[in-house]
Order: C-alpha cells, then structure tokens, then sequence
C-alpha cells in the first residue's frame, strides 16, 4: 500500500492532533507553575533565586517545544534508520554515566556536557522506544513465536542493565515499556498472561520470604516508625491537609522544608496540599486524556512503525503517571519516579516533549476517513 | 510496511482500560487520603507546623493587711539565640559575653549549637535585657519573663514560702494558696517552616494570659516588723538555736504575725541562712534545707510547760472543782502515788489560795488541782478544747499533738499533764487553745488567708473559717482573763507588765528531751487589754544560754513587742493605771 493513490483521489487534508497538543501545552504550563510554587522557597534557601528551579525548567521545556517542532515536522520513518545507532549511543551514555557522571543527592545519574546537566537515562527511553518499533516493524509476523518475544526482551536486556545500575526505577520503566510494546506487536495474549503471572509470583514469593525483612517493605507499611519514611510521611501530610479543595495555589505548608526536594518525586502531594483532592483529580484526567489521545494515534496511525511509537510513549507517560502518583500515595513502597511534565528535571521534560512531537509526527499520518 | 490489526488495536485498548483502571484506583486512594484521612493528616501537619510559645502570666501577689506588697512579681529576662538567624557570630558571643557575664566558652558553644532555639541565660535583670535588645543583633532573642520577688527578703519567710523555677509555690502560703494566685498562661500559635522562621503574614492566635489573683493576708507588716527585731535581738542575747513569736486576734483568729528567727532570705531560699563548715553532700544540703524552711510555730511540737496551766485551770472551773479561794499548801513538792514532783520552788510556795497558785505557777496547786478533775475527765477536757485535733492553720504541714492515749493516762501522767508535761502541742495549738479560754469560750481557725481579689481589686472570694462556740463558759473565760491579768500585775509575768495597759499572761519554763541535755524552752503568752483580748501573744526562745526562766527572759521579749503594738493598734492607754504602776515601781 502507499499513500500516492488517495493523494490522487481526492485532496489530502492534513491531520493534526491539536487536543494533544493542548492537552500538551495545558500540562506543561500548569507544570511550571506548580514548579514555581513548590520550589521557590526551596530555590530562595539554596540559591538566593526564588526562580532558580523555575528558569532552568523554563530553559529545557524551551529546547522541549524545539524538539517537539522538529519531531513533528519530520517523518517519523526517518528515525527507523536511526534507531540503532540511538540505541547504541544512549547506551554507550549510560556506561558513560557510571564512569564519570554527576553526583547529586546521593546518586551518579548525571552528564555534564558543557553547562549542561543531562541524564542519560531519559535518552535510552525514547532510543528503546524507536529502537523496539523498528525491530518489531521488521519482523511483525513472528511476533506470536515465543522465541521472537523472547528475542526482543533480550534485546532490552543491556540497557536495562546499564540503567538499572545507576537508576533502577527507570530500568523498571523501560523494561515497562518493552513489555507493552511486545505485547502489542504480538497476536498472543497467553505468554504475557504467563509472564504476568510468573511475575506476580514470583514477587508474592519474594514478599512472603524475604519482604518483612525488607526494610523497604517495612517503610512502606509503617511510614512514620522509620527514618527513612520521613519523606513518605511528609507526602501523606501533604495530601491530607490538603482536603477537598486544598490551601490554595502557593499556599502549602509542607513545601517549607517539611518535604525535602518537593519539586521533585513529590510534587504531586503538593499539588494536593494547594489544589485538593479536586485539583489532583482533574491532573489525573487530563493525564488519562493524554494517554486517550495516544490510544486513538496509535489505533489510527497509517502503518505497525507509527503506532509502535505511539504505543511505546504512551506505556512510558502512563507507567511514570501511574507509578509516581502510586508512590507519593504510599499505595506501593516508595521508588523515585518523577512525574511527567511537572516534576523538575530539565531532561524529563525535553525528551519528553521530543516524544510528544513524534506521536504529532505520527498523528499526521491519519487519514481522517478513518478517525 | 505493515499495517497496524485488529489485535494490535485490540491490545493498545487493552493497555488503555488497564491503566484507565489503575488510575481510578489511584483517585479511590486519593478519596481515601483526602476525605477520610484529612483530618487526621492535616491535624498532624498542623503540629508540625506550629510553634507554640508561652506567654506567662503574671503570679497573684501576696498583700498584707495594711496594704503592703509581701510578695511580687519582678519582670526578667531569657537571653535565647536563633542559630539561623545569627548574622553575626562573633559579635554576637562578644556582646553577650560581656553583658552577661559569662565565660566565653560557654556563651561560644551555646551561640554555634545548631538548634532552633538555644537558652544563654535566664532571670537576667530587665536593664540587662533592655541593654541587650538595644543592640539590635540578629537572632538574639530577649523574652520577658516573671520571676517571684519578696520585697522584705527574710520578712515572715517561713509564712509566705516561695516559689520554684515555674512559678509554683513550694511551701508557706504560696503553696497553700497556689490555686489562686497561679495564673493561666497565655500562648503564641505562629506557623514556621521546617527551620522554625516565623512565616510572615501567616497571623498569629494569640490566647492572652490571665494574670493570677492578689492573696490578702490578715498578716501586719507592722507588727511583723516589730516582732522580728525583737525575736532577733533576743536570739541574739540569748544566743538562744531559735525565738518564734505569734501574734493573733483571738476574737476570730486573724495571725497578724508569725516569726521564727532566724528567718531565711525568700529571694534566696536556696541558700542556707548560717555557714556551713565543711563541703556538704546534695542529700545533705537539701536535709539541712528543709529544716531552715521549717516554720517552728506550726510544724513541731512542745511540751508546753505551765503556759498549760491555763488549760488546767478551765478545766477545774468547768467541772467546778476548785474556787478561786480555794487553799493549797507547797511543800516544794507533792507526792504522787510513789513519786515525789517537784515544784520549780525547792523551798516550797508554803500556804497559798489558788489566785496566788497560778501567780506563782506552783506546779503542787495544779497537781491537785488536776487530781481533783481526775484522769478521765482531764482527757475530756483536753479533747474538748479542741487539743487533739490540728488548729486548721491556712498553712501546710501541721503538726498533730502528740498526747497519751486515754486509758494510759494514770495519776503521775495526770500530774505531769496538769503543769504542762509528758505531751506536746505546736505553740499554735497552744495559742488557739488559749484563744477560747481568753474571749468567751470560742475556738477560733487560726489563719492568714482574708481573701483573694482579682488585680483590678474585685473580691473573689472572701475566706470563712469555722469556729467552735462554747468550749469553756463565759463565766470560766472571765475568770482566767482575771487570774492571768494577776500573773502579770502581780506575779510571775511581771516583767510583761507596762503601766497603762491591762495585761495578762503566764510564763512557761519547759526542758526539752532527753532532759539531761539541760535544754530549756522559755515562753511567755500574753494578751491585751485584759479585760477584752484584742491581741495575744506567744513568745518562744529555744535553748537560750545561760538564765532560762521564761518570766525572766521571754516576758520581757513580749513586754517589747507590746510596747510597739499596742499604741499601734489603738489599745486605749489608761493614765491611772500608768500612774499606779509608776509609784508600784517607786
């Protein structure tokens, strides 16, 4: 099949996902200011810059929008003969990181690249992403084997073992990731029942044997007896003093130094704390509209490339959604995952909007017809 | 290229539904965090979040009768530092080094202790705050606090008692009466963040203190006065180990004085009042503390001696075993059973009436006196004077009498009992006794409370005490108001005696246990006018050196203090009687 016959038959008229797009920009511009609201007394303390936190993450979410410009104004195929030499190179930077990264808060997950800070680990994301969809594009009748599956999990193995070495909840999502995106590609539904299942099982069993050892178990079932719970204690706080319609944008309390690096893994209770349990409910649906618009990309994209990116994006936007505010509500033991779009991380938000714009670049390709 | 299938489609809305549901799950546990726990979280927070700062109140002050301010409240200073807000270190540990008087280490680690707040000094003079606020350092903090202050420093100090380090009294009056004169603290509620700075524009609740009420007390700052130079010069003269004096109405039991010298600085009640000789353990220390804090009038007991003998002789009028004519003879002593009891006359009184009995305290005339009621009745009486129970004094730890038992009571206890032996009393029992025996009949509460009014001067409540009526008959008080006036005019409290007043009393010599110590306890009871009792006193002077004899050195202690009170308190002065007892003495 190829596009030239419908372009002869009637004129083409160019699609374009502007809900995601605002739906993109909303987030974005609420991120910021909540950014702005959790970190400035942080910024004032540390830097005498109420704004410092602010500035940078108004920097990267610039070169983000750059990115997202240029990804959907390029073909997505472009990247397929790309995607191996991604790889190779986010995972050449990811040892690089182990070497000689960055320290900072006690962990080494930073490139300094001239006056840049850069985290590797954001980049093998969206190189896995591309990375999978090309392989799995190349071979998409064998995907219902159990050898291919099983090929293409290996094939993830190095990156995930790398990252997972100086960021194991990254190393979690992308292997998330890779998941979903077999799953996909796959007609079977019964090895990935088995691998859910042997996951499951085996994680029971680890719970059961070793979990009441395990003092991150403990943490996260009595918070407030250990040290180490302080912060998950802080987050509860956070969110239960902020009731049904929260303090008030600015407003919180627990920002002040009660929570420490609130800007980061812990935004969202104090998105909690200020806007109430009306205001987190409406950043979870504008999530789940997010990740709506990427089903209804990925369900309409022209070609198994497209969607496979889409697809990909979407897992790792809803696997961080998910685990992040599953974290900060203490529903699982606590793992620092950022939240996407808000939380502060420069290179988190640029990767992401560059995602952003593949799935617009992807998005173009629908034929309305078929929406 | 490939397209994207049913399944493919199948499987991302699969992924879709998943994490729609996990999220919903999510907002659920929200639910869950946000309505249910909120108020359990959110109050947490809160606590988190405020810092609560007393604000004290100021303590109730104790005033005397005649308006006089007992005890106070002195404003003082807490010198604290904010680690955080220190700007300048250096100058900051100079300054207060130098204000302070502290040594410099000290003042140095406490100033660069990273703490939220870290106490340098308190109970520093308020000139020595105000001169430290005026510096204006950063993160030098000057709280104004009360601390108690006595203006008299040893006036009536075993009476008023002082107060500890949270302004709560610990003995005296100041315990007794804690509940009134503490006040209810006020608060500051300010919310700081995790380093403790104030959130400006935050507000701050603020609960006022309510200050604690005035105790007025029936005590005289005048005739307190007056009594405690006159006990201290006697302690001093008779190098006696301690002078205590009581001056009560014994019309309603109002104490206008309460003195036991040495008396001991209230500002510094933690200091003893004498050198010690040698280092003294803390246990020690504390021990020889308590004992200074004894109030002698109310928390040990005596043996009264022939101050008794008053007691004895409203006992027989009661029963009516003995006319005031009635006739005795001494011969210097008086067999009882096997034993022989001495008078204090070795000679013998020889042929005497009873008036002359009691003038001369001739311990043979209460003997039989006291036979002649007989050990059963004596014990009823005894009891029906109110000697067995506690005085009901406004002022903790009382002592209780320490008495034989009915049934031990035998004649020789008897005789002993009736001169004022082998028992004690406190001397506040002994004064209350004497009270009823001396103004009709009525046991009166002896008692220092008047009332409690609130700083604005608004009565409170106003202290009722009870009184027994009827202990002794009119007619008995009158009698020993008569016989005790002759003590003084005539007999052996003579040197009580001041020309122009109408005095009674009796005189007491008591030897302490064991008795071959040789320690003597002198005393003299004494009241004015005669006639209606306005005023009586107990003079105490324990183991005073060299002569012992209460008329000899207790009575002239009492005459003193009378000298000064009674024109004080309006006693009118009878010109004849000064005449007359000017060509007595001529």
């Amino acid at each position: 099949m190829s596009r030239r016959p419908e372009k002869n038959r009637e004129k083409p008229i160019k699609y374009f996902d502007y809900t995601m797009l605002f739906i993109i920009i909303f987030l974005v511009g609420f991120g910021l200011v909540m950014l702005y609201s959790t970190s400035s007394y942080n910024a004032q303390l540390k830097f005498k810059d109420s704004a410092w936190y602010l500035k940078k993450q108004v920097f990267a979410t610039a070169v983000g929008f750059f990115g997202m410009f240029v990804a959907a104004h390029i073909d997505y195929h472009y990247w397929m003969k790309l995607s191996g030499l991604a790889y190779v190179f986010a995972l050449f930077l990811c040892v690089l990181v182990i070497f000689s990264g960055e320290n900072y808060n006690g962990s080494t997950r930073w490139l300094k690249i001239g006056p840049l800070s850069v985290q590797p680990s954001e980049i093998a994301k969206v190189a896995t992403i591309l990375f999978l969809a090309t392989v799995i594009n190349k071979m998409p009748k064998q995907m219902g084997k159990m050898s291919t599956i099983m090929k293409i999990m290996i094939l993830t193995v190095p990156i995930v073992g790398v990252v997972a070495k100086t960021n194991l909840s990254t190393a979690i999502i992308i292997l998330g990731i890779a998941v979903c995106l077999t799953f996909v590609a796959s007609p079977k539904y019964k090895p990935f029942f088995l691998m859910a299942f042997w996951v499951v099982g085996f994680g029971a069993m680890f719970i059961m044997k070793e979990g009441y050892r395990a003092e991150r178990i403990k943490i996260w079932r009595h918070p407030e007896d250990f040290e180490k719970g302080y912060q998950t204690l802080q987050g509860l706080y956070a969110i239960g003093s902020g009731g049904l319609f929260g303090k008030g944008l600015g407003e919180s309390m627990q920002k002040l130094g009660f929570l420490p690096e609130a800007q980061n893994d812990m935004i969202f209770s104090i998105i909690c704390e200020e806007l109430g349990l009306f205001g987190a409910v409406c950043v979870i649906l504008l999530f789940l509209l997010l990740i709506w618009r990427f089903l209804v990309i990925a369900n309409n994209a022209s070609d198994l490339f497209g969607a496979l990116i889409v697809v990909g994006i979407m897992a790792h936007v809803a696997i961080q959604v998910i685990l992040n505010i599953a974290v900060v509500t203490n529903s699982i033991p606590n793992t620092g995952i950022t939240l996407p779009f808000i939380s502060y991380g420069g290179t988190s938000v640029a990767i992401l909007l560059t995602e952003m714009g593949l799935a617009l670049s992807v998005s173009r390709g629908i034929k309305l017809e078929v929406v | 290229m490939f397209r994207y299938k049913t399944f493919n489609r199948q499987k991302t809305m699969v992924i879709f539904v998943c994490v729609l549901f996990i999220l919903m799950f999510l907002i659920g546990r929200l639910v869950y965090l946000m309505v249910f726990c909120s108020e359990y979280y959110g109050k947490k927070a809160e606590d988190l979040h405020e810092r609560e700062r007393d604000i004290k109140a100021a303590r109730g002050r104790i005033i005397d009768a005649t308006g006089t301010v007992l005890a106070a409240n002195k404003t003082v200073c807490t010198i604290s530092v904010i680690y955080n807000q220190v700007k300048d270190k250096e100058e900051v540990i100079a300054v207060l080094t130098k204000e302070l008087g502290m040594p410099e280490e000290k003042v140095r680690a406490r100033v660069e202790k990273v703490s939220s707040i870290e106490r340098i000094k308190s109970n520093v003079d308020k000139e020595t705050g105000d001169k430290i606020r005026s510096y204006g350092l950063a993160g030098v903090k000057v709280d104004e606090d009360y601390k108690r202050y006595y203006p008299y420093d040893t006036l009536a100090s075993k009476v008023l008692g002082f107060t500890g380090g949270d302004n709560q009294g610990i003995v005296g009056l100041e315990v007794k009466y804690d509940e009134y004169m503490q006040g209810t603290n006020g608060k500051i509620l300010t919310l700081t963040d995790a380093r403790g700075v104030e959130i400006e524009n935050a507000g701050e609740s603020r609960l006022d203190p309510v200050d604690g009420n005035d105790l007025h007390i029936t005590l005289d700052y005048n005739i307190q006065m007056y009594a405690q130079q006159a006990a201290g010069k006697a302690l001093e003269q008779k190098q006696a180990d301690s002078v205590s004096v009581i001056a009560m109405n014994p019309e309603n039991g109002e104490i206008k004085a309460m003195v036991n010298v040495p008396e001991f600085n209230l500002n510094d009640p933690f200091t003893l009042n004498y050198e010690v000789g040698e280092e003294v353990s803390a246990e020690k220390k504390q021990e020889l503390l308590n004992q200074m804090w004894r109030n002698q009038c109310i928390n040990d007991t005596y043996e009264p001696g022939s101050t008794f003998k008053i007691i004895t002789t409203a006992a027989a009028l009661e029963e009516g075993v003995v006319n005031l004519a009635d006739s005795f003879y001494c011969r210097g002593y008086y067999t009882v059973e096997d034993r022989n009891i001495h008078c204090h006359k070795v000679s013998g009184h020889g042929s005497e009436d009873f008036i002359h009995g009691i003038m001369n305290s001739c311990n043979p005339v209460f003997i039989e006196v006291g036979l002649r009621v007989g050990p059963e009745h004596y014990y009823d009486y005894f009891s029906q004077f109110g000697l067995l129970k506690k005085t009901g004094i406004d002022l903790p730890g009382e002592a209780a009498t320490i008495m034989h038992s009915k049934e031990k009571i035998g004649l020789v206890e008897l005789a002993t009992m009736s001169f004022g032996q082998s028992f004690q009393i406190t001397p506040m029992q002994l004064l209350t006794t004497v009270s009823a025996m001396i103004n009709g009949g009525n046991r009166v509460t002896p008692h220092f409370g008047a009332s409690v009014k609130d700083s604005e001067g608004n009565v409170i409540k106003t202290f009722q005490y009870d009184t027994k009526e009827s202990v002794v008959s009119e007619e008995t008080s009158e009698k020993i108001r008569f016989l005790l006036e002759k003590v003084v005019s005539e007999g052996g409290g003579k040197n009580a005696k001041i020309p122009g007043y109408s005095i009674g009393g009796k005189t007491a010599t008591s030897q302490t246990l064991p008795r071959s110590a040789h320690k003597y306890i002198s005393s003299f009871l004494g009241f004015a006018p005669a006639d209606n009792p306005q005023i009586l006193l107990l003079v105490i002077i324990n183991n005073p050196q060299g002569i012992y004899y209460g008329g000899t050195i207790a009575a002239p202690v009492a005459r003193e203090i009378f000298e000064d009170i009674l024109p004080y308190l309006g006693i009118p002065f009878d010109e004849n009687a000064a005449k007359e007892g000017e060509e007595g003495e001529n």
